[in-house]
Parts: C-alpha cells; sequence; structure tokens
C-alpha cells in the first residue's frame, strides 16, 4: 500500500501503480503472472474524473486484461476483495490482482461536498443537509437507545489513533487523550472533530492465486474462507439505525461459508470498519462478536486492546492510518494479511491468531461487506 | 516474501498547491439536473403543497410508509394505495448540526431529525426541529409539521418550515 | 391529479483541482520553462511514452528515464468541430489533429493552424514563454511544415 496522506501529489494512476508495484514486488511476481484485475473505487466524484475504472486501469495493472470496477461506497474496499475472489473460486483465473483507490483532495471546496448527493436528490437535498448528519443521526440514536456516555464513544478514537502510531502509512496517528475527543470542537453533536477519520488519498493492492498456485509463490499463503455482502432498503428514514442488520446479514453470510458457529470464540481478532468511532463499536455488535449494546463494556475493559482477548483495529483503523475511502478497507485486508502472517511488527496481536475478519460499510447505511481469513 | 518495503506517496501541503509549488489543472463543471419526480414523490411534493403528507400502503406485508413509493420493496410487488397521513409523529433521531453542507461553520445551530410519522410502521423522513433547546429534545418526543403558508408552496419538502414539538 | 409535481431541479456544488502527477510535474514544467516536449522510456519494453508517466502500463516497470522529444511529429488523425462541448453551433469551425511524434508511443491532440491531411509533417508551436503557465494549452497549435 502506498501512504495515506490528506493530499498526494500523484495523481489516481500513479497511487494505484506504487501500490501494485509494491504488491507485486512483495511476492516475487511479474504483472505477466496476473491473469485479471479488480478494482475499487467509491465516487468518481471525488477524483472528478468520470469513468475512474477506466482511467486508473493502466497504472492498475489491468492493461489487456480482464479489468473491472466496482463501487459500493464506503464497502468498496472489502467488497474489492470480494469481487477479486468471484474471479478465482468461480474456476476462471488462477490469479487475481485486486486494487483499491481514492484521490478525494482534488474534490473543493471540500469532498464532503460531493457527498450531497447521497441523499435524496428530491426531499432530503433541500434541507441543506451534510454527511456528518448521517452519522450524528445513526450515533445518537445507538447512544441513546443503549444509554452509552460520549466518553465510551471517545475511547475508540484514543485507542485507534495511537494503535496506528505503529503503522507505516499512517496519516494521522498521535496519542491523544479522552479529553481531547471530548473537548473537540463540536460539528453535528454527537459528532465532535476528533470522532471523525480524515479526508485521504491513497492506494492499496492484494494479489489473489488459487489454491495451487499460491503455495508454490509461498510457504504460507493467507487464505479467503468465507465472504459476505448484503444491503438493506435505499428507505434509510424508515429503518432502525441502533443496529446494523445489514452487517450481520452479511457477516452471518462470511461466517457460513467459514464455518465460524460461534464468532466471538472463533474469530481471533477483527479489523470492522471505523470511519467513526462509534462505528467500531456499532459494526463489532453487527459483526455479531458481542452482544448488542455491549461494545463499549468490551472497549473499557481493555478486551480489544491489541493485547486483549479480542483486538479490534489493530493497524489503527481509519481513524488512525486515513480513510481513502475505497483503499481504506482493502487496508484492513492488509492487515489480516499481515498479522496472520505474524508479520506486523510492532502492530502484532499477541497470541498467534489463526482467524481475522475484515468488514466495511458504505452507501447511505446500507452495505455491509465481510470477509473471513486464516492462516 | 517481502513485507517490510516503506510506503510510498509524496504528500504536499495546503501550501505546496496554494503557492504552485507543484502544477495543477483546474476544472469547474456546469452540472445540472431537472430531475423526474417520478410517480410516487410527484404525489407526495403534491401533497405537500396542499398541506398534507403523503404515504403508500402495501396490502401484502400491510406496511404503512412514507416517503411513499409504487412498490414495496419487502414483498417486491406494486403498493396497492396512497393514503393522507397525520402531520404529526415522534423524533426517532436527532443531531445538532454547526456546520454547513461544505463545512463552514454555522451561526445558529440547524437540528436534522428523523420524524417517525403517526399511522406508518415506524416510517418516517428526515427534517428539522424548530421551536426547541438542543438540550431539551428527547428522542420519542411528539412533535407536528408546521407548514409554510399557503401562498409559499411549491410542492417540495420545504413546504414544512420544520417540526415543533406538542407535549405529551 | 393536478398538483402533481413532476421535475425537481439541482446541480452538482464541487470544482476540483488536479494535481498534474509525478510524470506530470516533469513534462508540464519542460513545456512551462523550456519549449520542450518529453517522453518517459521503458529500457525493458523499448517503449517511449508521450506524454511521459512513471509506470509502463505493459510490464509494469518504474520509470524514471525522462528524455525529450522532437517538437515535431505526423498526423495520425484530424477533424474539424462545428459545435462546442454544450452543443451549440461555433462561428468559426475549429480543426483538431491527433500528433504522433517519431519513435514515441502516444501523441498529443490539439487545434491545427490551416489545412492537413494524413500523414503530414506538423511542428508544436508553443505560446510565448511569458504566457505559459505548464498547461496543455500552452501548445498554441499544430501547422504544417
Amino acid at each position: 500500500m502506498t501512504k495515506f496522506m490528506r493530499r498526494a501529489q500523484e495523481t489516481g494512476k500513479e497511487l494505484s501503480f506504487e501500490a501494485v508495484r509494491n504488491a507485486l514486488d512483495s511476492c516475487n511476481m511479474r504483472i505477466e503472472d496476473i491473469e485479471s484485475v479488480a478494482l475499487g473505487s467509491a465516487p468518481d466524484a471525488f477524483d472528478g474524473i468520470h469513468m475512474k475504472g477506466e482511467y486508473l486501469l493502466d497504472g492498475a495493472g489491468g492493461w489487456g486484461k480482464p479489468y473491472s470496477r466496482s463501487y459500493v461506497g464506503g464497502g468498496t474496499g472489502v467488497f474489492s476483495l470480494i469481487h477479486g475472489w468471484w474471479h478465482i473460486a468461480s474456476g476462471l483465473f488462477d490469479t487475481c490482482l485486486v486494487v483499491a483507490e481514492e484521490k478525494m483532495s482534488s474534490c473543493l471546496p471540500h469532498p464532503q461536498a460531493a457527498f450531497l448527493t447521497i441523499f435524496d436528490n428530491m426531499i432530503e437535498r433541500p434541507l441543506g443537509p451534510n454527511l456528518i448528519w448521517i452519522f450524528a443521526l445513526e450515533m445518537q440514536r445507538y447512544m441513546q437507545t443503549y444509554r452509552i456516555p460520549k466518553e465510551q464513544i471517545a475511547q475508540v478514537a484514543v485507542k485507534n489513533k495511537q494503535n496506528a502510531l505503529d503503522h507505516p502509512s499512517a496519516q494521522i496517528a498521535k496519542r491523544i487523550t479522552l479529553q481531547d475527543v471530548l473537548d473537540s470542537e463540536v460539528l453535528a453533536w454527537p459528532v465532535q472533530r476528533l470522532d471523525i477519520s480524515p479526508v485521504s488519498d491513497g492506494a492499496c493492492a492484494v494479489v489473489l492465486a488459487s489454491e495451487n498456485i499460491a503455495r508454490k509463490i509461498t510457504d504460507s499463503p493467507v487464505w479467503i474462507d468465507g465472504v459476505g455482502w448484503n444491503l438493506d432498503t435505499a428507505y434509510w428514514t424508515n429503518r432502525d439505525l441502533y443496529f446494523p442488520r445489514y452487517v450481520a446479514n452479511a457477516a452471518r453470510m462470511a461466517y457460513q461459508m467459514a464455518g465460524v458457529k460461534n464468532p466471538r470464540r472463533d474469530i481471533d481478532f477483527a479489523e470492522p470498519y471505523d470511519p467513526f468511532d462509534y462505528k467500531e463499536l456499532h459494526h463489532m455488535e453487527g459483526l455479531l462478536l458481542c452482544r448488542k449494546g455491549e461494545a463499549p463494556k468490551l472497549t473499557t475493559e481493555g478486551v480489544t486492546q491489541r493485547d486483549g482477548k479480542l483486538p479490534i483495529c489493530p493497524s489503527g483503523g481509519l481513524l488512525g492510518v486515513g480513510n481513502p475511502i475505497a483503499a481504506a478497507g482493502l487496508m484492513k485486508i492488509c492487515e489480516l494479511f499481515w498479522q496472520l502472517r505474524g508479520e506486523a511488527g510492532k502492530r502484532q496481536v499477541a497470541g498467534d491468531p489463526r482467524t481475522g475478519v475484515a468488514q466495511a460499510w458504505g452507501d447511505l447505511m446500507q452495505i455491509g461487506t465481510v470477509v473471513v481469513m486464516r492462516s | 516474501m517481502k513485507t517490510d518495503m516503506p510506503p510510498s506517496g509524496t504528500p504536499l501541503s495546503e501550501e505546496d498547491l496554494a503557492n504552485r509549488n507543484v502544477l495543477t489543472v483546474m476544472y469547474h463543471p456546469q452540472a445540472k439536473y431537472a430531475w423526474a419526480t417520478g410517480i410516487a414523490i410527484s404525489k407526495f411534493l403534491g401533497g405537500l403543497k396542499e398541506g398534507r403528507i403523503c404515504g403508500s400502503k402495501c396490502e401484502k406485508c400491510g406496511r404503512i410508509v412514507v416517503p411513499p413509493r409504487i412498490f414495496c420493496e419487502y414483498c417486491f410487488r406494486r403498493s396497492d394505495s396512497y393514503l393522507t397521513l397525520p402531520d404529526t409523529g415522534i423524533i426517532n433521531t436527532y443531531s445538532v448540526s454547526h456546520i454547513s453542507t461544505d463545512t463552514t461553520r454555522l451561526k445558529t445551530p440547524i437540528i436534522p431529525a428523523v420524524i417517525e410519522i403517526d399511522g406508518t410502521d415506524k416510517a418516517g423522513f428526515l427534517h428539522i426541529l424548530g421551536e426547541i433547546e438542543p438540550d431539551a429534545i428527547r428522542i420519542g418526543m411528539k412533535v407536528k409539521a408546521v407548514w409554510k403558508h399557503v401562498s409559499e408552496r411549491t410542492g417540495s419538502i420545504m413546504d414544512i418550515h420544520y417540526f415543533r414539538p406538542i407535549g405529551e | 391529479m393536478s398538483t402533481d409535481i413532476s421535475k425537481v431541479e439541482g446541480d452538482f456544488p464541487v470544482h476540483f483541482r488536479y494535481t498534474v502527477g509525478v510524470a506530470g510535474e516533469k513534462f508540464f514544467r519542460e513545456i512551462k520553462d523550456n519549449g520542450k516536449l518529453t517522453g518517459s522510456r521503458c529500457k525493458k519494453c523499448g517503449i517511449t511514452y508521450v506524454p511521459p508517466r512513471i509506470f509502463c502500463e505493459r510490464c509494469m516497470s518504474k520509470l524514471d528515464e525522462f528524455v525529450n522529444v522532437e517538437n515535431t511529429g505526423t498526423v495520425e488523425t484530424h477533424t474539424t468541430c462545428c459545435r462546442d462541448s454544450q452543443g451549440k453551433a461555433m462561428e468559426k469551425p475549429m480543426r483538431v489533429a491527433f500528433v504522433r511524434f517519431y519513435g514515441t508511443h502516444g501523441g498529443l491532440i490539439q487545434k491545427v493552424h490551416g489545412d492537413v491531411s494524413i500523414g503530414d509533417k506538423v511542428r508544436v508551436v508553443f505560446k510565448d514563454k511569458a504566457q505559459r503557465t505548464g498547461s496543455i494549452l500552452d501548445i498554441a497549435y499544430f501547422e504544417r511544415l
């Protein structure tokens, strides 16, 4: 993966190339060995390039190859891995290069304005909404359903920004205190500035291979054992936002495929999607890693620290490493890979983890994308 | 396998770009839209102009929903009827927003909320709360639409000025 | 129903500031400062790309060899535009050509002064240095040699 940065000089093509070159070098493969390419990138409006998938193709190694792009909002990064998995699991290809890229810095006055069109163009946009409203409304409902105090949510920001100090690509890793979060500028209550991940540019790439090829490339491949994806109705105001049932549906699909019968017991660590601090908690519950409303307590008890019984976001997550929308999700897949091979360096969780789960989320609170990986 | 290569990328600051330390190209798209409202929303907006909230019903699952739609997405069949709903409801969730669409700070915060409309199956829509202090807002509070004067209504979600609390 | 509302209008309130990128920086600076074209060379494939890029799309090698390219090329194809980008008739039709540069892969598109045919040799005419900003429009037009 590249660094995650607020503004990169590199174009989207160049970012994609750097990530792909990195990925190929890491396993001594050449682009000629790659039979297919699956790219994920979120709205064209961020990069300001129409047909963004096609534009990124040459930097993503897709020249002359079967190449396709997927896009499911924030869910894209993990979904791109699933999209790549289809290529191999279908038996059509032995190798697939998965690339995720985002260059949000081109969008002015602020990339957030490009999100305006996520709201219903006819009955929501005239109200003058902004992206933060979505999270604030969901966060409020979650907090009030379980009477969760802000302090318990804020501790996730502290944990993840600190975890990210050990991630070489991190954009905003920092040691902060709980009070720093509680004192930070209120944007749309209950959302404050330090609850949020940054706007970022960056790219990641992952090489997938079928079983017989994988064993020729490395002695310790990491296996994709379960995939799941699920979407809920776009009529988000008709749903109760306290629980992401579509994440749970996606998780069940992935867990069934992977033979995970008791997620809390069978999963060793997890990388749920954390664009905001409360989302890590919301998604822990959606991933069925704990009971509804229990995630804040587990965090307070230290269970989700790197040295805890169920490390959550050991990478530092989006809150610490950065949030180039599609690349952020694939960053979590990369983290699973490094953790499961014991190569996460200072971020390595204790106890020889065997099973990890990564999850992303997106659109207007609509999609859950889940992948279970094992060593 | 080599997994410890330093990540690439050339970070820039806002000053780098503003001072043209690196070259950039500006583009201002001229995108304008006139969206067809469709069958269901045209009824909804027409209803708002007349000072009423319109929903739809699926007889199979029995759900009454707003905004109205020509299909029930759960049963995947056509909605059976459109109906007028009360202009009252309860607050499902809310926020107190100090920033505008492009993240600039607002002098007076705006209070978006999802209002569950009475008579529906916990269905609602996004709107704004008014005549209430942020500290006094509770999820579950009863609210009522405050309509613009009939001469000011144009067939828009803004024909409702805001929702205000109406006590227990 | 006579009060049904059939349309809602809106727009897309963003604009864009694209960085030209690492390769683009070399290409446009050389045009701005020296009025010269640049390509980048892939030694493995034996290809020089115009405009230059930092990767070869064929072999995915990193490219860091930038070379000057002659300001003369050959017309690969051309057309005459009668309507502008909004579809309005233009007062004066505009002829554009896609020009390839000898020994390189790729090419550039720009206005042409005068008539051209496919295969014609043309030269790149740059704006005066004082007017150049490091943009593709620093190339004023092509004209036949």
